[in-house]
């Protein structure tokens, strides 16, 4: 018996970072934890790609393509919303959600 | 050869134009607003005039961009609202502290639309929705020591990553099972099996965040409340065109073989957000909520049309894109007068603007017309044909069911209208002064509301193209 990783090991390790980027997301009270969490499933997103390309789609390189572009996406993303937090670390000295928020119905 | 790219990708290198040559201008020297704002308005007018001339249809690299007259003439709609809210908003640009990175932004974010419509192929299609949600986010934290604008860009660029880190999970199911990401050849490869239906469960969840379907609207009240009305004003018309423009592409081309599945999806959203939207409208005082929920509302419209899965809906859902420019822009541009004078953002701030402010009070009156669909307005017409393109396959009574739904958005429509007409101001509001060019603007939107119904050769024209 080999421990070689197949397909199945990488798809069950990458829909488990998945949902628990989506936990904590929808879970934690701190602005920054709550990017932290869209990382990881943006990550999650990435081993996809290169797993599905590596054993089903070896011929066809879009998913290594794809994981790229993602990367440099969500450091663009990450820059923008950090920007955002600090601006609303100036204004209320605190990044917690429930401080922060002002407007309700 | 390399004349053919310039030519097919004309619109866009316009836009670039115009970003590089703002920066330029940024950088080299400083311009008083007052004198900026109307070269700016001159620019996107002239890219309104120009987007007319050399319009081909082809493909580029590969198929991944893809261009067509329908996709011409959806970008002629957006670069009409965007000239329009340069002209409406004059009173916040002059007073605003950088108005040349504000447009750069929204430019930029125009560009990235650009892209969404004319893409061919999944990798562009996500890398451009980025590109037209990313600087919306900057947009909206504009008025920099405002807690509450902070607070919407915040709200904004969560939710958005979020739903784009689900179509990112969907888009990687779908290489997974089908090996592509070009759209011409993925449906041939859909076989229905239950990894590619769940992929298609996720690309819908993520639709219907960006476009804010119930039950996933709730980061859009807070964000339309807190951004500066400008940006209220591209997001809830520019940015939800586009991506209704999308979805439909999405739905019609790429899922083409799943419609026996979002056709119910579909009926249950569309239930669920128009009844939605209009209950939580009927409660509200601020006028920026008020509007957020309104137009939660007229996407479940749009929704209803889709479902009608034929040529006729694309139509039905240009057109009724067109006529939503024009009176959600009146609708917001005469908010933004009235709150920028009086400081206060509610419905009744504006009792009794009719004996002062004529031009105001007409104006947001046929906005609120349009928006509600009575007959002279435009607005009628534009959700007369979304019915009766959603009629072709629903059954008579869910049509019939959406129509009582428009008799409720009558009442919260015509309470802003009594509001202006029938009620006494406590303290009389004086006359509001005007900016020319946001005057312009008014009328120009009125005309519009007014005449795009009226001239049948309009609707004509979008059917001819798709």
């Amino acid at each position: 018996m080999t421990l070689e990783p197949g397909l199945y090991h990488l798809l069950t390790i990458s829909t488990g970072l998945f949902f628990i980027g989506v936990y904590g997301f929808l879970t934690r009270k701190n602005l920054v934890t709550m990017l932290m969490s869209i990382e990881l499933i943006l990550n999650s997103v990435n081993l996809n790609f290169i797993a599905f390309n590596k054993y089903l789609w070896p011929h066809r390189l879009d998913g290594v393509f794809f994981t790229l572009f993602v990367i440099a996406i969500a450091a663009a993303e990450a820059a923008v919303a950090i920007s955002i937090v600090i601006n609303i670390y100036r204004n209320n000295r605190s990044i917690n959600v429930e401080q922060t928020e002002e407007m309700k119905y | 050869m390399s004349l053919e790219y310039l030519i097919l990708l004309k619109a866009e290198l316009q836009i670039c134009l115009l970003i590089f040559f703002l920066l330029l201008l940024k950088i080299t020297r400083t311009i008083p607003n007052e004198k900026l704002l109307p070269l700016i308005q001159l620019l996107l007018l002239a890219n309104f005039v120009g987007g007319f001339f050399y319009n081909q249809s082809g493909d580029l690299f590969d198929g991944m961009f893809v261009s067509n007259t329908l996709i011409h003439l959806q970008k002629h709609i957006l670069n009409l609202a965007v000239y329009f809210i340069s002209l409406l908003f004059s009173g916040w640009f002059r007073r605003c502290l950088h108005l040349t990175e504000f447009f750069v932004l929204m430019l930029s974010a125009l560009l990235g639309m650009y892209f969404l419509l004319s893409s061919g192929n999944l990798l562009i299609f996500y890398l451009s929705l980025e590109l037209a949600t990313i600087p919306i986010a900057a947009m909206a934290n504009f008025e920099l020591t405002r807690k509450r604008s902070a607070e919407a860009a915040m709200k904004l660029i969560s939710s958005a990553a979020f739903s784009s880190g689900i179509l990112l999970f969907g888009i990687s199911l779908i290489y997974g099972t089908t090996g592509s990401i070009r759209f011409p050849e993925i449906p041939l490869l859909l076989d229905g099996s239950a990894l590619q239906v769940m992929a298609f469960v996720f690309l819908v969840t993520a639709f219907a965040f960006k476009l804010s379907i119930v039950p996933f609207h709730l980061w859009t009240a807070d964000v339309y409340e807190g951004s500066p009305a400008a940006v209220t004003a591209f997001l809830s018309v520019v940015s939800k065109g586009v991506i209704a423009f999308a979805f439909l592409t999405i739905l019609y081309k790429v899922f083409q073989p799943f419609n026996g599945i979002w056709y119910p999806i579909l009926l249950l959203l569309s239930i669920l957000t128009i009844v939605a939207g209009n209950l939580f409208a009927l409660r509200q005082q601020n006028m920026k909520r008020f509007l957020a929920f309104s137009s939660i509302a007229q996407v479940g419209f749009i929704l209803v049309a889709m479902m009608g899965k034929s040529p006729e809906s694309i139509t039905a859902i240009t057109y009724f894109v067109l006529i939503y420019v024009f009176s959600n822009l009146a609708a917001f541009g005469v908010m933004e007068i009235v709150a920028q004078h009086t400081g206060n953002e509610n419905r009744n701030a504006l009792k009794g603007l009719y004996k002062t402010n004529p031009l105001l009070s007409w104006v947001l009156a046929l906005a609120m017309f349009s928006l509600a669909g009575i007959p002279p307005t435009a607005g009628f017409f534009g959700k007369l044909f979304l019915i009766t393109a959603g009629a072709s396959t629903a059954s008579y009574g869910f049509i019939i069911f959406v129509a009582l739904n428009l008799v409720v958005s009558l009442y919260y429509y015509l309470l802003v209208v009594k509001n202006i007409f029938m009620d006494d101001a406590i303290e009389p509001l004086e006359k509001i002064p005007i900016f020319g060019s946001a005057k312009l603007g008014l009328v120009l939107c009125a005309a519009g509301i007014l005449l795009v119904g009226i001239f049948s050769w309009i609707y004509d024209y979008i059917a001819a193209q798709v």
